[in-house]
């Protein structure tokens, strides 16, 4: 960043979040846990224009209290912007891999 | 019996040391967060999944420097290690017990367990001990506080506060601890060491009972295990009246995970396979999905009969991107057949994977929430389209019989006009269309009756247009598996019940009049 060879991505992305329950304790966690494998700065907003906070803060991400049928964007900032906003995008879409019971 | 064991609150003896060095103290408290991380992962290593996934969220919790930045900073303007730790949790606790929504309101309880796990650190303080097989009684019970006691039999918890969406409220229903919650503040000041017991059915905590309510605790004990008893008698028995008459036990079934654990020997067959079970993933299930699962309870029925209905969401099941949302009252909305008349592309999916199926074993298909002959003719008219489609690609595949669901008056009132192969009477349904009261208001429990004459009449009507017109006709609510109910059916001229597989062997002593003093 500060000698200028670095190559610097931005990317963003946004989901709609139909986890049963939405932003819970358990993909809380898996979404954190996910983030913190990247590199890159990455944030987390419910509207295009923030408020933005750190998508691999689970404290922060739990105080956002995000519900059902909210929308999640992401923005990332480094080297893996893009593959982290697509990463993060798949597992809210996926459903952080939870298949719910009831009927 | 129990006794009582009243569990005081947490780390309320904050010492009263001054500060000491700033770095001393944030050393301290640094020192205390990683104790709880290890404790808290030591635990975790003993525990079942679902008690992991929970202290995983605790432990995350505690390992992000956003939870303890607060309390850094008022340590290094002076305070004590303990008060700003608390100051800091008791923020974020408030923060979740303000929040609108119950599953964040109950996660207060996470924090306040991580609050006091790193209090007691910090005081070098021992947490209270409780012994095993008490009934417990505390203001609210941490998780991670559940996990280390030992929950033999007679244990109980009672809360003065607490939310059934908590998660020690999950490990107690998975663990068969008895809990009553939110009994007010006033149950902190009954004296640990009486006998206690908790009434599951009222939700409330009995002090001291006399003899009489203990006497009636355990003739209800002694009843539950003589039913247990005799249920085992009869489950592997067919199902026959007094008379000798027999009677078909069928089992109502979720889907082929719950089945693998089942002995298709207490059965004459399925009389319900609830298809929804299928719906619940991201995206809609595709034929080749269904089919196999289809394919997985025939194979566990052998020979029996097997009724799956297609898809019945809508009203309290909503199937996301399938059922209409916010519409007034769901239960008389586009529920069942409704819906699948409206979604054509997904309903023939699904007849396509259950014409398929059908030549695995004995399958048959009923149509749900039928309350017009038209709804009956649309549904098989999309079955004949499926069944030529098939037979002209050479798929294997048959036509199964096509019955309906009697649940909605209109059905039951004027049953001649339904030209189905057979007839389902789905109770629950019934009940509550012909009772107009919603089955999900609690208060409104008492007009639920299936018993009603109103509802047994519609019964018995089908019953005789079954009987006038040789089709079976069965009933796959919640009524028959209730062994008091039972006698009102089979009065009804039932001899096909569908029931859940856990109340088989009550059924079956029913019918045959074992149940009666």
């Amino acid at each position: 960043m500060n000698n200028g060879t670095v190559t610097e991505t931005a990317a963003t992305g946004a989901i709609l979040i139909e986890h049963e329950v939405g932003l819970h304790a358990r993909p809380s966690v898996k979404l954190t846990k996910l983030a913190k494998t990247f590199i890159s700065k990455i944030e987390l907003g419910l509207s295009e224009d923030g408020p933005w906070i750190d998508a691999k803060s689970i404290v922060k991400v739990m105080a956002f209290k995000a519900a059902k049928g909210s929308t999640l964007h992401f923005r990332a900032d480094g080297g893996d912007a893009t593959q982290a906003v697509a990463a993060l995008v798949d597992l809210v879409r996926r459903d952080f891999d939870e298949s719910h019971g009831g009927g | 019996m129990s006794r009582l064991f009243v569990l005081g609150d947490s780390a309320a003896n904050a010492d009263i040391r001054p500060a000491g060095d700033p770095d001393q103290e944030a050393a301290s408290l640094r020192r205390a967060v990683g104790e709880a991380i290890r404790q808290l992962e030591e635990v975790s290593a003993t525990v079942a999944a679902d008690a992991q996934d929970i202290l995983e969220f605790q432990v995350a919790m505690l390992g992000d420097d956003a939870l303890t930045e607060g309390a850094f900073a008022a340590i290094a303007g002076g305070e004590r290690a303990d008060a700003a730790w608390r100051t800091a949790l008791d923020a974020q606790v408030e923060d979740y017990a303000n929040a609108g929504d119950e599953y964040f309101r109950a996660r207060a309880a996470d924090l306040e367990d991580l609050r006091d796990r790193v209090s007691d650190i910090l005081s070098g303080g021992q947490q209270q001990s409780v012994p095993a097989g008490t009934v417990l009684v505390a203001r609210d019970l941490p998780p991670s506080r559940f996990l280390g006691i030992d929950w033999q039999a007679g244990s109980a918890i009672a809360l003065a506060g607490g939310s059934p969406t908590s998660h020690v409220a999950l490990l107690a229903r998975a663990r068969g601890v008895p809990m009553v919650v939110g009994l007010g503040a006033d149950v902190m000041r009954v004296p640990s060491g009486q006998e206690a017991m908790i009434d599951g059915e009222r939700g409330t905590l009995v002090v001291a009972p006399d003899e009489a309510t203990r006497a009636a605790a355990r003739s209800r004990a002694t009843e539950i295990d003589q039913r247990r008893a005799i249920a085992a008698k009869f489950q592997n028995a067919p199902a026959t009246l007094p008379s000798g008459e027999a009677v078909a036990i069928m089992i109502n079934t979720a889907g082929p995970d719950e089945l693998s654990l089942l002995d298709p020997a207490i059965c004459d067959g399925i009389g319900l396979v609830r298809s929804e079970f299928l719906f619940h993933g991201a995206t809609l299930p595709d034929e080749e999905t269904q089919y196999q699962a289809y394919c997985r309870i025939l194979d566990w029925a052998g020979r029996r009969p097997v009724t799956i209905r297609t898809l019945d969401a809508g009203g309290d099941k909503p199937v996301r991107g399938l059922t209409i949302d916010d519409e007034v009252n769901p239960f008389l909305g586009t529920r069942g057949i409704r819906l699948s008349l409206l979604k054509p592309e997904v309903f023939r999916v699904q007849l396509r994977a259950l014409c398929r199926a059908a030549v695995r074993g004995n399958l048959k298909i009923m149509l749900p929430m039928v309350a017009t002959p038209r709804d009956l003719a649309h549904g098989r008219a999309h079955l004949g389209a499926v069944v030529s489609d098939l037979a002209a690609r050479k798929v294997p595949s048959a036509a199964p019989q096509l019955g309906i669901m009697v649940e909605v008056p209109a059905a039951a009132i004027a049953i001649d006009r339904f030209d189905a192969d057979f007839y389902s009477i789905g109770s629950n349904d019934l009940t509550q269309y012909v009772m107009a009261a919603a089955r999900d208001i609690a208060s409104l429990a008492d007009y639920a009756d299936a018993a009603d004459p109103a509802v047994l009449s519609l019964i018995a009507r089908t019953v005789e247009h079954g009987k006038r017109t040789g089709r079976e006709v069965s009933l796959c609510g919640d009524a028959a598996s209730e062994p008091a109910i039972v006698p009102h059916l089979l009065r009804a001229g039932l001899r096909s019940l569908s029931v859940s597989a856990s109340a088989v062997g009550l059924v079956k002593a029913a019918i045959a009049g074992a149940l009666d003093r």
